[in-house]
């Protein structure tokens, strides 16, 4: 049987000793959360803010432990200070994976608003960023953009299209 | 527990200097923004000293990041309080993780002293009582030099984490960090036992 996507990335995560992932929740990625809760290998949590997360994920790579942060599209818009100052600045491998809301189907306008916000913030940030959308490009895109932010010391954001994912959609507006 | 008010006004570099004399092991210090890591720096540079040279706020998760990694090792956050007061929410996080082997200490001169002196908004706020209020509960103020060196010594021999809040007088930093983020990056490396190189360094 096909492995998931959150599988994939599970997998991925292990092979390149990725285990420290401080977390803001979000619903797409539900089952790649829980199943890092259940994998002892992992250290998964959850932080207050997005920004936090990426001091932590700093911190513990200075001193030897790699990581990731997971959020949605609005918590990353809450980080292009940090992002700049920390990792950019200081060449610090700050993984980001970003579940992405906003877009093919949104029903909430801030999303969608916030959404437009997101890849103009990557590029003016000079950061390695890559979009999946396809189950089979997966594992490759996932490894490669991991292994190569280690490699350089260079942070990296990997995109969670709803394309791969089947994001969050609610198929009318609902009036009350 | 010593309330807020009415403490003695201590000297931030003097401080720096009483805690880099107590660390005999090697252990981490993440120097939070402008004029706290400036006075970190000030009192001698170690390779376990990490200066932070912007991300607000952000000396407590760092700090936190090293000591999860290396539980082994003491690790001390030392923040202004209005870059906590950015990110009050670390200390629930710190509290729910409870590492055993990380220090807070919040340098508190009420004042955004590296532009200007302005004011914080926190006139009516006790630290010390927000941090027991996020589950660190045994935050407290120092009450003067020596009870800031009786407290360092208890963070230094007993489990974590630890909170020490302490009120400072106005005077400014003794000299300036030097403003080379991948070079202190890769010295902190090097002090934390993470990165080996051939690179004389």
């Amino acid at each position: 049987m096909e492995r998931a996507w959150h599988q994939i990335a599970l997998d991925v995560l292990k092979a390149n000793e990725v285990r420290l992932i401080p977390y803001v929740p979000d619903n797409v990625l539900k089952p790649l959360i829980a199943a890092l809760h259940a994998d002892p290998y992992f250290h998964a949590f959850t932080v207050a803010r997005e920004e936090e997360a990426v001091g932590i994920v700093a911190g513990a790579w200075m001193a030897g432990t790699k990581g990731m942060v997971l959020m949605q599209t609005s918590g990353f818009a809450t980080l292009a200070n940090v992002l700049a100052s920390l990792p950019c600045a200081f060449q610090i491998p700050v993984l980001l994976m970003v579940s992405e809301r906003g877009t093919m189907g949104e029903f909430n306008q801030g999303q969608a608003a916030v959404w437009r916000t997101m890849r103009p913030t990557l590029e003016a940030l000079a950061m390695e960023h890559h979009v999946i959308t396809r189950q089979d490009e997966c594992e490759f895109i996932m490894d490669r953009t991991i292994r190569q932010a280690h490699l350089t010391q260079l942070p990296a954001a990997l995109i969670l299209s709803p394309l791969l994912t089947g994001g969050k959609a609610v198929t009318r507006q609902v009036v009350a | 527990m010593i309330a807020a008010h009415n403490l003695k006004r201590m000297y931030r570099f003097d401080l720096m200097q009483r805690l880099v004399a107590r660390l005999e092991h090697e252990e981490a210090v993440i120097g939070g923004i402008g004029n706290t890591n400036f006075d970190l720096w000030s009192a001698g540079h170690r390779p376990q000293n990490f200066y932070m040279l912007g991300s607000m706020g952000l000396a407590v998760p760092i700090a936190l990041g090293v000591a999860l990694a290396q539980p082994g090792r003491k690790v001390f956050a030392v923040e202004g309080d209005g870059s906590l007061l950015m990110q009050l929410g670390c200390l629930a996080t710190v509290a729910m993780l409870a590492p055993k082997n990380l220090a807070i200490l919040l340098m508190d001169n009420g004042m955004y002293q590296i532009t200007g002196g302005q004011g914080t908004p926190a006139t009516r706020a006790d630290y010390a009582a927000i941090a027991r209020g996020c589950g660190l509960a045994g935050a407290g103020w120092a009450a003067d030099e020596a009870d800031f060196e009786r407290q360092i010594g208890h963070c230094l021999t007993a489990d974590g984490p630890h909170f020490i809040a302490v009120k400072l007088d106005d005077q400014p930093p003794v000299s300036q960090t030097e403003r080379d983020p991948p070079q202190i990056r890769d010295r902190f490396m090097r002090g934390m036992g993470a990165k080996r190189s051939k690179l004389p360094g």
